[in-house]
């Protein structure tokens, strides 16, 4: 028996900010989701099943927050299912909601995602006193430099790439409403000026705190019939994870996310994604992850991504059009950014991406990762339905 | 086996939360010694006022003022109060449903003793003497025998609302690391670094922890490695990390212990940050009364060569 | 005609009040070695792999990734983990292989309770504006729904304390239960509760392998077939539900088919003797139905794994002959806020 096949038929995102402070988290999310269902033309009684996530539960400070979100979601006497995944959980939540249409459980589905990280500190949440544990020397961005580094080593790559990504992202967030940043005076030169602040990542190639939601409708064949506007199709999914810090890991490159991505293209039929795919939306928390991951996804050979970015050709108007929201690099809710991506990619092939669409996108791949890049979850979607 | 391991943690933030209209108006209500329960579309008054219909998920903001009379609908005798709760001295928790509202609230009812506590009996609010908008404002529940007290029909807005809590929380947690960590742990107070073996894949592992993550066996096999060893990559921090009193920038860094599979991660001293490369030799520098080395310096060895440590990055 | 998905495999640590000579993998791993044993598959074989735990619980944030260590996930899997107990990751894990993208699933959850007080560490669960500010620890909520229960003429005191004599006694025959045989009911710990009404606090892990179709036929002599799984969730505020009654597991019952025939056997997830009371009755099951052989939550309750514990329970009964159709629940939440029921079936022999 076949799949059923899983359309996205509503998408809401809140404007990120740094602190939203005129809502609480039930308010954050439920307008993402009000969005979703507005987009979709559907009421809380449409809706079959609710599946959320986010990152830790620390951030926030609730335990399990989805028990108290079940009120604001609609979901009272319905199925509620929350995933963590680590940085992945957005995309890895939405492929859990699609499962449940694709498997016929359910008609349609809301997915959404969160982080509220002005309740806390998201570097307190990931710091925690752990006795005997050494600490952690360098923050967040000293967890990933080494490993930029690393790839500058092995690829020769020149030392202005990363600034490269950062003022293309930057601008791409100026046409993109919900984007966290606009930085309407940016140039390539204030990008290359701001402070190196874990050699070689520099200040404006880190991404922000923001607080966000994201969320979206899928639906069966039959939902997709009904919905107001083109739906997104989905052509292929797949979640990967291997373990963190482990002998012979490739930090830069990990088997995780080629197998993928391998298996995303195998269930789309996409032979070679260079060609086949109009654009993609990928989770850059720092500039340099660009070029990386377009090598660990296959668009480049292994050591020639940057070449892609250095030529323009991951500008919006280029022949790969990467991040085309803004990206990580703009807006990160941290449990959200991956679902943003997921959202931003079924935006792109609906059409409905405004001043930052990709004109004629077809077939858009959306990815996340998280942990020590060790869990991955992507997506591929279609202006078409698949091919049965 | 060594004795296990084991340290206090306190889990512990003061998380700041915003709040949406109805919250707000309730939590400042608390404040003025008004209650305020919300509306549903088909007239019900939820107290404490949710901003969504439990049942509907209607957004929900018609406020209305209740009376801080009401009658308890179940309760509990709360005989060893915890840390945090309303009142230190044994109490009833109660659902109460106030005078007006369809729906109870939680809270402390205060009575001598379980005898003194039935469900049906009427109580009242006891008033917080410092009240800030928080549901803390209300102080507990006592006993009440008057007349229902009628609310004065309060619009629910205010001057000066409040838009935020603090809401402080604090748990605390013995860790232990198990038993592959300890072992670990205890060797480095002898300042050697021990590894462990995976039985299958045979790869070391330092720290040790209890699983070889690419085969999924138990370790045991204890071996020493280092403590000299290889930068395989590093970056230079010159952002001041809050907890961290080192001096920037520094050069934080992946070494690969001689004998280790897999690169663990530290600072590098001794040498300025700008002359830190891959493939720098160097070695511990313990310090007296710390648990892990206070950082690594240059041995002087030459660098190793690119291809001997590739796999370690 | 949908895929047929059995419970083919089942093991669970030995559950203690305490764990601290083992880190969480290092409690977990012969759990994921001892389940996957019995089927004789590894687990480059696994199509699926998905976990349920608590960063909360364990005081830290994403503990799971260090769990994945038992696991071996090289080369890479497909994985995925839910915040929730591993029920529910046995219901992600239902759902992936409904799909067809794979055959097997290997479902863990692991949860240490002794690191923390697990009393204070649940009311982060609630509402963060109104209630967890006044700390209202798990056992006096589970206090404030038995007292309802007393009020509505449901149950007494002493009807509770049999339901806790039955279950350590059942127990006895359970080598991995941490409280069995004769439990003195002991003093209020938050009236009307005894300690004998409460779940010992405690560590441990489950795991379980699901497989479709023929496949469960190959890996297992009797496999237990779900027949249907559903889960729901309710209102989160206390006042706003009638405590006395548990409708989202009555729903999600209805949807798994459980009312449909009579089950024999009943694996519930009452850690409270007072919530057997509440189930029992949205479950509308009668004194023909055996409920809680192993003991139940009052005999082990390693949160994040207790209800994935009884779904393997109810499973484990079903392979080894001793039920035909079994129903199991899982809970989450304060009070049974959310509920999630299988049924189970083996062949007719």
């Amino acid at each position: 028996m076949s799949k059923e096949p899983v359309a996205v038929v509503g998408v809401g995102q809140t404007k990120h900010v740094a602190a939203r402070r005129d809502v609480s988290i039930a308010g954050l999310v439920r307008e993402a989701a009000r969005r979703a269902l507005d987009d979709a033309e559907l009421s809380w009684a449409d809706i079959d099943a609710v599946v959320i996530g986010k990152a830790p539960d620390f951030f926030e400070g609730v335990m399990m927050p989805e028990l108290y979100l079940a009120d604001a979601l609609g979901a009272v006497g319905k199925p509620m299912l929350r995933v963590h995944t680590a940085g992945s959980v957005g995309g890895s939540t939405a492929l859990v909601a699609a499962n449940l249409v694709a498997a016929r459980v359910h008609g349609t589905v809301l997915t959404l995602a969160f982080e509220k990280q002005s309740e806390s500190n998201a570097m307190w949440g990931l710091s925690l006193p752990i006795p005997f544990q050494q600490p952690l020397l360098a923050g967040a961005g000293g967890f990933f430099a080494p490993h930029v580094r690393a790839y500058m080593r092995r690829t020769g790559a020149p030392d202005t790439v990363g600034s490269l990504v950062a003022y293309k992202d930057r601008r791409n967030a100026l046409k993109n409403p919900y984007a966290h940043l606009h930085e309407h005076d940016i140039t390539l030169e204030k990008v290359q000026a701001s402070p190196m602040l874990w050699d070689p990542i520099r200040y404006s190639e880190t991404c922000p705190s923001s607080d966000g939601a994201c969320a979206m409708v899928l639906t069966d064949r039959a939902g997709a019939a009904r919905a107001p506007r083109p739906p997104a199709w989905m052509h292929g999914g797949a979640m990967r994870s291997e373990p963190t810090l482990f002998a012979g890991k490739d930090a830069v490159s990990p088997q995780a996310g080629k197998d993928c991505a391998a298996d995303v293209y195998r269930q789309a039929g996409i032979a070679d994604p260079r060609r086949d795919i109009d654009a993609v939306e990928m989770y850059v928390p720092f500039s340099w992850y660009e070029p990386m991951w377009l090598e660990n996804l296959g668009f480049a050979d292994e050591g020639e991504g940057w070449k892609l970015t250095e030529a323009g050709v991951t500008e919006l108007d280029g022949d790969l059009p990467v991040n085309m929201s803004g990206g990580v690099l703009s807006t990160n809710p941290i449990g959200a950014s991956g679902m943003i991506r997921f959202a931003e990619a079924a935006l792109q092939v609906r059409g409905l991406a405004g001043e930052h669409q990709v004109e004629g996108a077809r077939r858009v791949l959306g990815h996340a990762y998280g942990g020590g890049s060790q869990f991955f979850s992507m997506w591929l979607v279609g202006s078409q339905p698949p091919a049965s | 086996m060594p004795q296990v391991l084991k340290a206090p943690l306190a889990v512990e933030f003061p998380f700041t939360r915003s709040l949406g209209p109805v919250q707000s108006a309730f939590l400042t209500g608390l404040r003025e010694r008004v209650l305020l329960g919300v509306k549903t579309v088909d007239g019900r008054v939820l107290v404490p006022p949710v901003e969504y219909d439990p049942v509907t998920a209607d957004e929900i903001r018609d406020l209305v003022e209740v009376a801080g009379t009401g009658t308890v609908t179940t309760w509990a005798w709360n005989h060893e109060p915890r840390r945090g709760q309303p009142l230190d001295t044994p109490f009833a928790w109660v659902l109460v449903r106030l005078d007006g509202a369809d729906t109870a609230l939680l809270h402390a009812l205060d009575v001598p003793g379980p005898d003194a506590v039935r469900t049906g009996m009427r109580v009242r609010v006891r008033w917080a003497e410092e009240r800030t908008g928080a549901i803390t404002d209300i102080a507990c529940f006592e006993p009440y025998d008057g007349e229902p007290e009628q609310p004065a029909g309060h619009s629910g807005e205010f001057e000066d609302a409040i838009t935020g809590i603090v809401a402080a929380a604090r748990l605390d947690y013995t860790y232990s690391p198990g038993r592959a960590q300890s072992a670990y742990i205890h060797a480095l107070s002898d300042r050697r670094m021990v590894g462990e073996r995976c039985p299958s894949c045979r790869k070391v592992y330092v720290p040790p922890r209890g699983a070889c993550p690419t085969c999924g066996v138990a370790t045991s096999e204890q071996v020493e490695v280092g403590p000299r060893g290889t930068v395989t990559t590093f970056c230079i921090v010159n952002i001041k990390a809050k907890n961290l009193d080192i001096e920037v920038p520094y050069v934080y860094a992946h070494i690969a212990l001689d004998g280790a599979d897999l690169a663990l991660h530290a600072r590098i001293g001794g040498i300025p940050y700008d002359q830190v490369r891959m493939g720098l030799r160097v070695e511990p520098v313990w310090t007296d009364g710390s648990r892990f080395p206070d950082h690594y310096r240059p041995t002087g060895e030459v660098d190793a060569e690119y291809d001997t440590y590739k796999e370690l990055l | 005609m949908t895929r047929e998905i059995a419970v083919v495999a089942f093991a669970q640590t030995d559950h203690r009040r305490t764990s601290d000579e083992l880190s969480e993998v290092e409690m977990l791993m012969p759990v994921l070695h001892a389940v996957l044993d019995q089927t004789g598959l590894k687990t480059a074989d696994i199509g699926f792999t998905c976990s349920g735990s608590s960063d909360y619980l364990a005081g830290r944030a994403f503990s799971f990734t260090l769990a994945l260590d038992g696991v071996g996930a090289w080369p890479p899997i497909s994985e995925s983990h839910v915040e929730m107990d591993g029920a529910w990751a046995l219901y992600e894990a239902w759902t992936k292989l409904l799909t067809g993208d794979a055959d097997t699933a290997l479902v863990y959850s692991y949860g240490k309770s002794s690191p923390g007080s697990v009393r204070d560490v649940l009311t982060r669960q609630l509402d963060p504006y109104y209630v967890a500010p006044l700390w209202p620890d798990s056992v006096a909520l589970a206090a404030l729904q038995a007292q309802a229960l007393i009020d509505a003429g449901d149950t007494d005191e002493p009807a509770l304390a049999a339901v806790a004599a039955r279950s350590r006694t059942d127990a006895t025959t359970n080598s991995h239960a941490q409280l069995r045989g004769s439990v003195p009911q002991g003093d209020y710990l938050v009236r009307p509760l005894r300690t004998g009404d409460c779940p010992p606090i405690g560590d441990g892990a489950a795991a379980v392998i699901l497989a479709a179709g023929e496949r469960a036929r190959d890996l297992c002599e009797r496999p237990a077939w779900i027949r249907g799984i559903d889960h729901r969730i309710e209102a989160h505020g206390l006042g706003v539900r009638d405590l006395t009654d548990s409708p989202s597991t009555r729903l999600a019952a209805e949807r798994a088919g459980a009312f449909e025939r009579p089950v024999d056997t009943a694996e519930l997830h009452a850690p409270f003797t007072s919530q057997e009371v509440v189930l029992r009755k949205a479950l509308r099951l009668d004194d023909s139905v055996r409920v809680n052989p192993s003991g139940g939550a009052l005999a082990a309750n390693p949160v994040m794994a207790a209800g994935l514990l009884r779904i393997g329970e109810a499973a484990a009964r079903i392979h080894r002959g001793e039920s035909d159709r079994a129903l199991a629940h899982a809970t989450s939440g304060p009070c049974l806020q959310q509920n999630l029921v299988a049924v189970l079936e083996g062949d007719p022999r």
